[in-house]
């Protein structure tokens, strides 16, 4: 107490002081991330520049950041949309990376939701070893089933085909998990009153709580989305005919020592990214509740 | 109209809702694993199997180049699990509340490396470290007057390179990660400790660490797996899994080396089961550090 007579003269002054540091502070912290941001676009923005420069450039000197107009071309990009084999190609992995997201989101959260409704809603004898199975599915890295999965994915001679890159992977523990997370909060209730109304089980399952968990549904969509838009390892192994290849194969192949793809992978790598982030900046706050409720609980 | 009863029963749904986990769990995890052990105790051939009981084993224990990699991921798993957890939940920490202007773009930012794929990161992380004097590293380097490194050609500046394209990629997702856990901390702790007199510092450490634990082991946990079981990020920024003196080979990629490129698919097993073996004792000292075996309920 007998400090603060000497630290300031009236409450007024003590407030405008607290004041000016805090804004002080504000634009310490704000300047702090606005130079972080600037790092982490770094590669980015200069995988940007390097798009509109000639392949060639880009072997001899490295990425750079130098703004020249002088040699910024559009080539890349159109050779990109010439229609010649090559970007034919591209647009090929393209449409194939499409499918292959959309069918993989559709059915694994189909699936994923059913089977969490089901640990999570009814009261069974395998209630509690189900969901035990389920985190322990996770506590396991996966590369370790690579080889025999892969093995066993040419034994059901679902090798080169999309169900063999999916079909693994549909029943994902951490979708199942955080569906079931969702579900705990929600009154069971509702289900007897369905009940009453006389539906059966199934019909519960559809028209009365699939509404209800439709925000759980958005945040899925997208974060799986972004998982397998990218997913490279899996995809890299059961593909082998050329035309069915993904982005990630694809442009991967252009990578040969001698450098000559350049051109098409850069750009190309550029516009694969664009889908993924205009989807982001449309559903950034599902992704941020996604990530919230492994996190949170687990 | 029996059978019709039965799976329409309110004690059967709950099974038929689980049997799709039921089986691909069965089908995709349980038999690979098991396939996973007894390939380690395999020679596999092109057409012969042959039992050779611990031979891969003792070969392993003796192979340098095994040893290498274990090594490699391990420093790569300690050295991520560093950076990834202290820098974003500082981060995290700022950006809540409203000190930081503007954070919604930082956050989107910061975010931005985790959608692009690791073909198109490790591709511009490779061009960034090129050995050329061109390449952006070393014009960073020729300005703070030091001589150009061949990036990828030694053991810590490859390692370097590696952490950053980590830390590039992830600490946007941990940040995310972190300020969702902070979401979950009541705001009135603060308020009444801003009563105590408490400063800023003992508010971080006596409210926010303590409260945010659930969200550090969370995060810890996922760090310590991607860092064992890295690979891709190797495998693009040498372009192939093959480094100088195998500075970037990690276990996965032995695996992937030994079991794909060389076909020797119950050596390769045999690395799968000592990273499977690494994965549980890692999770049984974080289950045991972390008291779950004391209390049941959470």
């Amino acid at each position: 107490m007998s400090n603060d007579q000497n630290r300031v003269t009236s409450p007024k002054d003590f407030k405008e002081g607290m004041h000016v540091r805090r804004q002080i502070f504000s634009w310490i912290a704000t300047i702090f991330f606005a130079l972080l941001s600037a790092i982490i676009m770094f590669p980015v923005f200069s995988g940007l520049l390097a798009s509109f420069r000639p392949g060639r450039e880009l072997i001899r000197k490295g990425l750079s950041l130098t703004i020249d107009f002088d040699s910024m071309t559009l080539d890349n990009y159109k050779y990109l949309f010439s229609g010649n084999a090559d970007s034919l190609k591209y647009w090929m992995w393209f449409k194939n990376s499409l499918v292959l997201t959309i069918l993989s989101v559709v059915l694994t959260l189909i699936v994923c939701y059913f089977v969490s409704y089901g640990i999570t809603m009814y009261d069974f004898k395998l209630k509690n070893i189900l969901y035990f199975l389920v985190i322990a599915t996770m506590m396991v890295p996966f590369e370790i089933l690579l080889l025999p999965l892969y093995k066993e994915v040419i034994a059901l001679h679902l090798i080169d085909s999309i169900a063999g890159v999916i079909l693994p992977g549909i029943c994902g523990a951490s979708t199942i998990f955080f569906f079931h997370q969702y579900m705990t909060s929600l009154p069971k209730e509702l289900l007897d009153a369905g009940r009453i109304d006389g539906a059966n089980e199934y019909y519960i399952s559809v028209k009365i709580m699939m509404p209800i968990v439709k925000p759980a549904f958005s945040a899925m969509a997208i974060l799986s989305a972004m998982g397998a838009w990218n997913n490279m390892l899996w995809p890299l192994m059961v593909f082998r005919s050329a035309d069915k290849f993904t982005l990630t194969i694809g442009l991967n192949t252009l990578l040969t020592p001698y450098g000559n793809n350049y051109d098409m992978l850069i750009a190309g790598s550029m516009l694969a990214i664009l889908p993924i982030f205009i989807i982001f900046l449309i559903f950034q706050k599902y992704i941020i509740d996604g990530m919230t409720a492994g996190a949170v609980k687990g | 109209m029996k059978v019709k009863k039965f799976l329409f029963s309110q004690k059967t749904a709950p099974y038929i809702f689980a049997l799709p986990f039921i089986i691909s769990f069965l089908v995709f995890w349980v038999y690979p694993l098991i396939s996973a052990f007894v390939m380690s105790f395999q020679d596999i051939g092109a057409i012969t199997v042959d039992w050779v009981g611990f031979k891969n084993y003792g070969k392993l224990l003796k192979d340098k180049v095994f040893h290498t990699a274990m090594i490699n991921s391990f420093e790569y798993m300690v050295f991520t699990c560093a950076l990834l957890i202290p820098f974003p939940m500082l981060y995290a920490v700022l950006m809540d509340g409203n000190l930081v202007k503007a954070k919604g773009v930082w956050k989107a930012l910061l975010y931005l490396p985790a959608l692009t794929s690791v073909v198109i990161s490790g591709t511009l992380f490779r061009l960034m470290f090129s050995e050329y004097k061109t390449g952006q590293m070393n014009v960073l380097m020729a300005m703070l007057g030091l001589p150009a490194i061949k990036w990828l050609k030694t053991k810590w500046t490859s390692e370097i390179a590696l952490l950053l394209l980590c830390c590039w990629r992830w600490t946007g997702v941990n940040t995310l990660y972190f300020m969702s856990g902070l979401k979950s901390i009541d705001k009135s702790l603060y308020e009444s400790a801003d009563i105590d007199g408490a400063t800023g510092w003992q508010k971080f450490k006596f409210i926010t660490i303590p409260l945010i634990k659930p969200t550090t082991i969370y995060v810890l946990t996922i760090s310590i797996y991607a860092g064992l079981a890295m690979f891709l990020e190797s495998f693009m920024l040498w372009a192939g899994n093959d480094s100088p003196k195998n500075i970037g080979l990690t276990i996965v990629g032995y695996l992937y080396k030994r079991g794909i490129q060389k076909d020797d698919m119950g050596y390769a097993c045999t690395v799968g089961v000592v990273l499977l073996l690494i994965a549980l004792v890692i999770n049984f000292i974080q289950l045991w550090l972390n008291g779950s075996f004391k209390k049941e309920e959470r």
